[in-house]
């Protein structure tokens, strides 16, 4: 899994049935000490993430069926946590 | 999932088992800020619904075959979602 930033939604009528009724969120991807990589992905939002919230990000299919209980379904990346805190050793 | 901008269409008559009817279009990966990033992919329609100078949204890897019919063929990028607005929070 990944560590994320919401940074905005994504709105769309015309898409999959699995996005239906979901949150699209832009999530800008983090590195280990919480700068932005550049980097992106949009996920379906799994735990009521909002705005500015560091998340927790799964990028794979299967277990991302698994969350929506739709398979097949085109989906890979969910949003499925909120994270508090990251304690790094050392 | 990414932002993309539809580019163009491809055709092609002859195609691997499984790809008649599915309908192919040059995508462009964008950043958040729908500036280009790296190279366009050949993405399948998966909303049937996706024509040049839209944004989308795809799916890569083994997923984006779950967006088609029948979700046993060979494809790799698929588009899922065709996009209205991009809302950003910060």
């Amino acid at each position: 899994m990944k560590i994320g930033r919401v940074s905005g939604t994504v709105v769309a009528t015309v898409q999959a049935p699995v996005f239906d009724g979901r949150r699209l969120l832009i999530c800008d991807l983090l590195d280990i000490d919480g700068n932005e990589t550049g980097s992106y992905l949009i996920a379906v939002d799994a735990v009521g993430a909002g705005a500015d919230e560091t998340v927790l990000l799964l990028d794979e299919g299967t277990s991302a069926r698994q969350i929506v209980e739709q398979d097949p379904a085109p989906i890979r990346a969910v949003v499925v946590g909120i994270v508090d805190e990251v304690v790094l050793a050392g | 999932m990414q932002l993309g901008r539809v580019v163009g269409t491809v055709v092609a008559s002859t195609k691997a088992a499984g790809l008649d009817g599915v309908k192919f279009l040059m995508v462009q990966p964008l950043d958040k800020a729908r500036r280009d990033i790296g190279s366009p992919v050949v993405a399948a329609d998966g909303v049937a619904a996706a024509g040049p100078g839209e944004l989308v949204y795809f799916v890569g890897s083994r997923e984006a075959a779950q967006a088609m019919p029948d979700p046993f063929v060979p494809v790799d990028h698929a588009i899922v979602g065709i996009v209205d607005a991009v809302e950003e929070s910060s």
